[in-house]
């Protein structure tokens, strides 16, 4: 177990994280848009169990965190679809370059 | 290089595949199943590590969950079996370009940091979980746990209130 050490872990969520990221860059879909925000909030939990397992096993800490992030997430999920579901409505559209019905 | 470290670095290749897999396909239905897969070698990874509660957790929560709500809602707006429109090249290129840089940049602080690991063996019991996570001394997470429901309920009632159709009255 402890023979890997905790930099391959961290490569392994580090790289997740920016591959979210290149999601989040070149798509215009909002469905798509979410799904890369759910990579990046993915990675972000690697990294809080790898810290607590490797740093800090006394503790519990980063599973607590861990827990939290996926329940705010699921929320975050929850509301961001109900906004996508009534924009559909609305514009019959879900494309990022279409909804600028709230600029100035 | 024991079958323990094989198994990681599998877990690792299926992760990241994946995930690039679902954030450059053009499908919007096999961008959706390629990040179920991503999530499920995300709990995979977490079984690896050991915290079986956090891998139940991210399988009923993720999979189980958002993924559902994701494909729906693709049932709901979108056509599902046509190709999105291909993003443009400059600007793939240049969000390719940043995302490299930012990579390599972030892994050489990383690497070069140098972690001393603890010395203690790492155990996880569910009971010690809940204990924690409603007592009230020092330590306890009840309040964030009380912050967090109150969170959810708003979330619930809020998404049920912008989803809603409105009923157009004429008078």
């Amino acid at each position: 177990m402890n023979e890997i050490p905790l930099t391959h872990i961290l490569f392994v969520s580090t790289a997740l994280f920016f591959i979210g990221m290149y999601g989040f860059f070149t798509r215009r879909n909002m469905i798509t848009i979410l799904m890369s925000i759910e990579l990046i909030l993915n990675s972000v939990n690697i990294n809080f169990v790898a810290f607590n397992k490797y740093l800090f096993p006394q503790n519990l800490d980063g599973i607590f965190f861990t827990i939290f992030i996926i329940s705010i997430a699921a929320a975050e999920a929850a509301v961001a679809i109900a906004i996508i579901i009534n924009m559909y409505r609305s514009l019959h559209s879900v494309d990022v370059n279409e909804t600028s019905e709230l600029k100035f | 290089m024991n079958s323990t470290s094989i198994m990681f670095y599998i877990i690792a290749a299926f992760i990241l595949s994946t995930g690039i897999l679902a954030v450059t396909t053009g499908k919007i239905f096999r961008s959706a199943i390629w990040l179920l897969f991503s999530l499920m070698g995300i709990a995979a990874l977490y079984f690896w590590m050991q915290v079986e509660f956090i891998a139940a957790v991210q399988i009923i929560i993720y999979v189980g969950g958002i993924i559902v709500l994701i494909i729906f809602s693709i049932f709901l707006t979108q056509k599902s079996g046509e190709e999105m429109p291909k993003p443009l090249r400059k600007r793939t290129l240049f969000s390719l370009l940043a995302v490299c840089f930012g990579f390599a940049f972030t892994y050489l602080i990383i690497y070069q940091y140098g972690f001393n690991s603890g010395e203690a063996p790492f155990e996880l019991k569910i009971a010690d979980i809940g204990m924690q996570m409603l007592s009230t001394t020092e330590h306890g997470f009840i309040l964030p746990f009380e912050v967090i429901s109150i969170l959810l309920l708003a979330a619930l009632i809020g998404s049920i209130v912008i989803a809603m159709k409105v009923k157009t009255t004429e008078k």
